[in-house]
């Protein structure tokens, strides 16, 4: 099962519907994916496959497991002490639960921002710095380059260039969310997991976040868990709809939101649910 | 009378009461510290400060007194401060939690609540005798870090405790390992309560006398201590060894030596207090 290899990748990489990202790489994948946080059986037997630069959302109920699902990816999971999963998870064909595969660098390829803003208690700069830092980057030019590209890209530059020795904690959610999606950027990630990045904002927050992903896609491949159905539409390529631990039905975003093939998905997206 | 009209008699009665209980506690201390103050503030003055003991009260300094607290101080911060972080930290960060944490938890708690001097019979056994340090420096500040141990390590499971999971969590998120998270993130964030909690610790070891004694430290030291083997005596046993001698005179020096205790126990309790807001102003989630 460990000997799973980049050529069985590619023999099955036919796609299940055609976009614009059809024919690049896929970047992200599950094969029978199971989760159980002890007795509970929270993702059972999920199979998808996601392609480089492409915007995935992640769709369902809560508690149906889009967090869990996510979190296998970065295996961020690894800190509970009831989670364990079966299964494969590869990402760029390497399968991530290896013994030779160190987390440490698995974090630094595919990034993360959390649900709710997480900055570090420190400057605006240190916590863009602080992912180069660890890597043991001392530069100060170097540093310098990477924190103000870093804020560009996630569109918060102007708003704290003249600002960058303030506590990041004194910026407002929105500002916050943007710092640590510039903190996830500095490291250059080709993944980045979101776990609903913006639930906790306001719409213009909102609006540039979402405007940030669809910028950010030219160059990364991006997983969004969203309860926002509208949210979905506009910024994803494909959504999986995701219902008690199942992956019912996975495509091109527009697909499914006009036309599911799946009575629940539909019930789901056209808010018929209960 | 209904309910609601006694419910407000026993609220009367109680505020009266806290009151009452209050002014108990500190008009005990103003009279303390008034006092103490009349006694002692006249005496103190350079010539005190560094003059060596001496059998005649208006020549006896308190130099060597001070000195070793001194001495004592830096030297138990030395072996304490590390020792309790670290032990905190592992507790609290990597230490598995289960039975045995458990019983390890219960059991620090219970030690922090040991009489002072059963760990001056532990030092006597232990570094006095066993490793043969005699009634020196080393011997003294290592039982007082045995006996301050248990309050840092306390402290900084209860600062580390405190420092929110998504920190960690963003941290490990960006390829961090354990050790970096634990260096770059949670012990800055705790380092308030820590910092705290050490200084506290540290000027309780400041007060001690119980465990000095019972080692061996000598209440006449006619000599300011200038390596950790020497022998020596600290603050409160000289204000001791003062307060219990006829002459008045000395126990006006006994004054002066609680004064001066006493202005160093304040000044580490308001750096403590100062470090905590610093830290709780930089640090707010
Ligand atoms: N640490 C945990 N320990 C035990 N059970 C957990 C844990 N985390 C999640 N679960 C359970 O796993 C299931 C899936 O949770 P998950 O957080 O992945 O859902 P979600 O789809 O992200 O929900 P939401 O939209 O509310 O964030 C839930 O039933 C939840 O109770
Ligand atoms: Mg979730």
């Amino acid at each position: 099962m460990e000997n799973t290899s980049q050529k069985n990748i590619n023999n099955e990489d036919q796609s299940m519907s055609q976009d614009t990202t059809e024919k690049s790489k896929v970047i992200l994948e599950s094969k029978k994916a199971n989760v159980y946080y002890g007795d509970m059986h929270a993702i059972k037997n999920v199979n998808i496959k996601m392609r480089e630069n492409s915007v995935t959302a992640f769709i369902g109920p809560s508690g149906c497991g889009k967090s869990t699902f996510l979190r296998t990816f970065n295996r961020m999971n690894d800190y509970i002490d009831i989670f364990r999963k079966e299964g494969e998870f590869y990402i760029n064909g390497k399968e991530i639960y290896q013994k030779d595969v160190k987390v440490e660098e698995l974090r630094k390829t595919v990034g993360m921002v959390f649900q709710k803003p997480n900055p570090f208690p420190k400057s605006i700069y240190e916590n863009v710095a602080f992912g180069l830092r660890i890597q043991g980057i001392k530069n100060k030019s170097v540093l310098d380059e990477a924190v103000e590209k870093s804020l560009k890209q996630a569109a918060i530059w102007d708003e704290v260039k003249d600002n960058l020795k303030k506590s990041a904690l004194a910026l407002s959610g929105g500002q916050q969310q943007r710092i640590c999606i510039a903190r996830a950027l500095a490291v250059e990630p080709k993944v980045l997991l979101m776990d609903e990045p913006a639930s906790a904002l306001d719409p213009i927050s909102t609006a540039k976040i979402e405007e940030l992903i669809y910028q950010l896609k030219e160059n990364y491949t991006i997983v969004i868990v969203t309860h926002n159905m509208q949210q979905a539409g506009r910024v994803s390529d494909r959504t999986a709809f995701f219902y008690i631990g199942e992956l019912i039905e996975f495509g091109k975003t527009k697909n499914i939101f006009t036309n599911p093939k799946e009575e629940l998905t539909e019930r789901y997206i056209t808010g018929r649910f209960g | 009378m209904n309910n609601s009209q006694i419910n407000q008699i026993k609220d009367k009665a109680f505020q009266y009461f806290g009151i009452f209980c209050t002014l108990i506690g500190i008009v005990l201390l103003v009279i303390f510290i008034g006092s103490i103050l009349i006694d002692g503030l006249g005496r103190i003055d350079w010539n005190f400060l560094t003059s060596l003991p001496s059998r005649k009260a208006e020549k006896a300094g308190i130099l060597t007194a001070w000195s070793g607290s001194l001495w004592i101080f830096g030297l138990t911060a030395i072996f304490a401060i590390p020792l309790g972080v670290s032990a905190g930290v592992y507790l609290e960060e990597y230490g598995k939690k289960n039975w045995f944490s458990n019983l390890l938890e219960i059991n620090i708690s219970n030690l922090a609540g040991v009489p002072s001097v059963i760990y001056g019979i532990l030092g006597l056994e232990i570094f006095v005798r066993t490793f043969k340090f005699g009634g020196s420096l080393l011997a003294g500040s290592f039982t007082l870090a045995l006996l301050i141990l248990p309050i840092i390590i306390v402290a900084t499971r209860e600062a580390v405790k405190a420092v929110p999971h998504s920190i960690r969590e963003a941290a490990y998120g960006m390829g961090a390992s354990k050790w970096q998270t634990t260096y770059t993130q949670v012990l800055p964030a705790a380092g308030g309560g820590i910092s705290t909690g050490i200084i506290l610790a540290l000027s309780r070891a400041i007060g001690e006398t119980a465990p000095l004694i019972i080692i061996g430290a000598l209440a006449y030291v006619p000599f300011v201590p200038t390596s950790p083997l020497d022998e020596f005596t600290v603050l409160p046993m000289q204000i001791f060894n003062w307060t219990s001698r006829p002459d008045h005179a000395f126990v006006v020096n006994a004054a002066a030596g609680i004064i001066l205790l006493l202005g160093i126990t304040f000044l580490l309790n308001g750096i403590a207090v100062y470090f905590r807001n610093k830290w709780q102003k930089k640090v707010k989630w």
